[in-house]
C-alpha cells in the first residue's frame, strides 16, 4: 500500500476511534485542568507550526517565494477581519500574481 | 435505543443556526479539496479523508504534512493529535445524546467544533434543540463538506500547476485562518510565535513532519502550569 493509503486509512481509523472513545468514557475524566489546558493549545501549535513551514519550507530548505506575498495579505484581510472566504482567495490572488510577474 | 424523545417538530432558531453553520463550513471543503491534489493525493484519497476522517483541521494536516514531504507516519500523528479534542466533545455530548448501537457509531462520526458548538449553542433552548442542533449540524456540514471537497479537489485537477493559482499560499492562509480566532491572550499568540520558530528551526535538520509535530512538546510545556 502506498504511503498515501496508508496515511490516510490511518489518520481515518485513529480519528474515528478518537471520536468513538469520547462517546464511550465517563464524563469525570475530562474534568483535568491540565489535560484541558494542554488539549487547547495543541491545535495552537500545530496549525501555527503548519503556517511558517508550508509558507517558508520547501522540503528541508527555507526559503522566500510568492508565498510570503500570499501570507502578508491574509495576515492583513485577518487583522481587518476578514471572513474565511476572503482571507485564503485574496491569499492565493497575491501569491499567484506574484508567482507570474516576478517568478 | 429510542429512550430520547425525539421531538417531531425542528426548532426553527436550531435549524437556521444548523443549516446557516453547515454551508458555511462546507465551503471550506473547496479548500480542503484543492489542498489534497496540490499535496498529490489523488481524487479518490482527497475524498476518502473527507468521507471518513471527516475532521477539517487533521484533514489539512496529514495532506499538508505528506505534501513536505513527511512520512505516513509523521502525517498520521500530526493528524490525530489535532483530533483529540473530537474526544472530548465526544465526552461532553454524550450525556446529552444518550446513544448506542449504530446511532451512537453515527454520532461519534459527526462530532466535531460546529456539531458541538451548534448543540452548545441552544442551551437556552432546552435539550431536545442541544440534540437537534447536534444532529443538523454534523450531518449538514458532513454532507456540504463531502460535496465541496470533490468540487476543489476537481477544481484544483484543472488547474494544474498549484503555485501558478496561489493554491501554495491558499493552504498556509486556511491553517492562519483556523488558528488566528485560537489566539485570544498573550501565552497563546507567543505560544504560536514559539511554533513557528522552533518548527522553522528544525526544518533543515530532521526528516519532514518531525518539524511540526515536535511543537505539541511547546504545547505541553505551554499548558503545564495555569500561569507563566
Amino acid at each position: 500500500m502506498s504511503q498515501l493509503w496508508i496515511a490516510v486509512l490511518g489518520t481515518s481509523a485513529i480519528a474515528f476511534g478518537l471520536k468513538y472513545f469520547g462517546h464511550s468514557v465517563p464524563e469525570k475524566y475530562l474534568s483535568n485542568p491540565r489535560v484541558l489546558r494542554i488539549n487547547t493549545l495543541i491545535p495552537i501549535a500545530l496549525l501555527s507550526a503548519l503556517v511558517a513551514v508550508q509558507t517558508f519550507a520547501d522540503k528541508s530548505k527555507l526559503l522566500i517565494d510568492q508565498r510570503i506575498v500570499g501570507m502578508s495579505v491574509a495576515v492583513i484581510a485577518l487583522l481587518l477581519k476578514a471572513p474565511f472566504p476572503v482571507v485564503v482567495i485574496g491569499s492565493a490572488a497575491a501569491s499567484a500574481l506574484t508567482f507570474h510577474y516576478l517568478g | 435505543m429510542g429512550q430520547n424523545n425525539r421531538v417531531s417538530r425542528v426548532n426553527r432558531t436550531t435549524a437556521a443556526a444548523s443549516l446557516s453553520v453547515s454551508f458555511t463550513v462546507g465551503l471550506y471543503g473547496i479548500a480542503f479539496g484543492a489542498a489534497g491534489i496540490a499535496a498529490c493525493f489523488s481524487l479518490l484519497q482527497t475524498c476518502a479523508l473527507s468521507l471518513l476522517t471527516f475532521s477539517g483541521a487533521s484533514q489539512f494536516a496529514v495532506v499538508g504534512v505528506l505534501g513536505a514531504g513527511g512520512s505516513a507516519l509523521s502525517g498520521i500523528a500530526t493528524a490525530s493529535l489535532l483530533g483529540i479534542r473530537n474526544a472530548l466533545y465526544g465526552m461532553r455530548m454524550a450525556p446529552l445524546l444518550k446513544i448506542r448501537g449504530w446511532k451512537r457509531i453515527v454520532g461519534a462520526q459527526v462530532t466535531i467544533d460546529e456539531s458541538t458548538g451548534v448543540a452548545l449553542g441552544q442551551s437556552e433552548l432546552g435539550e431536545a434543540q442541544m440534540r437537534q442542533g447536534f444532529w443538523l449540524t454534523g450531518i449538514g456540514v458532513y454532507i456540504f463538506w463531502n460535496i465541496f471537497t470533490v468540487v476543489g479537489a476537481l477544481g484544483a485537477q484543472a488547474m494544474g500547476d498549484p503555485a501558478a493559482w496561489g493554491l501554495d499560499a491558499a493552504v498556509p492562509a486556511a491553517f492562519l485562518g483556523l488558528v488566528w480566532p485560537r489566539l485570544t491572550n498573550g501565552k497563546e499568540r507567543a505560544l504560536a510565535v514559539a511554533a513557528m520558530a522552533l518548527s522553522l528551526g528544525l526544518t533543515p535538520f530532521v526528516a519532514a513532519g518531525v518539524p511540526i509535530i515536535s511543537t505539541a512538546l511547546l504545547a505541553v510545556a505551554f499548558g503545564w502550569k495555569a500561569r507563566t
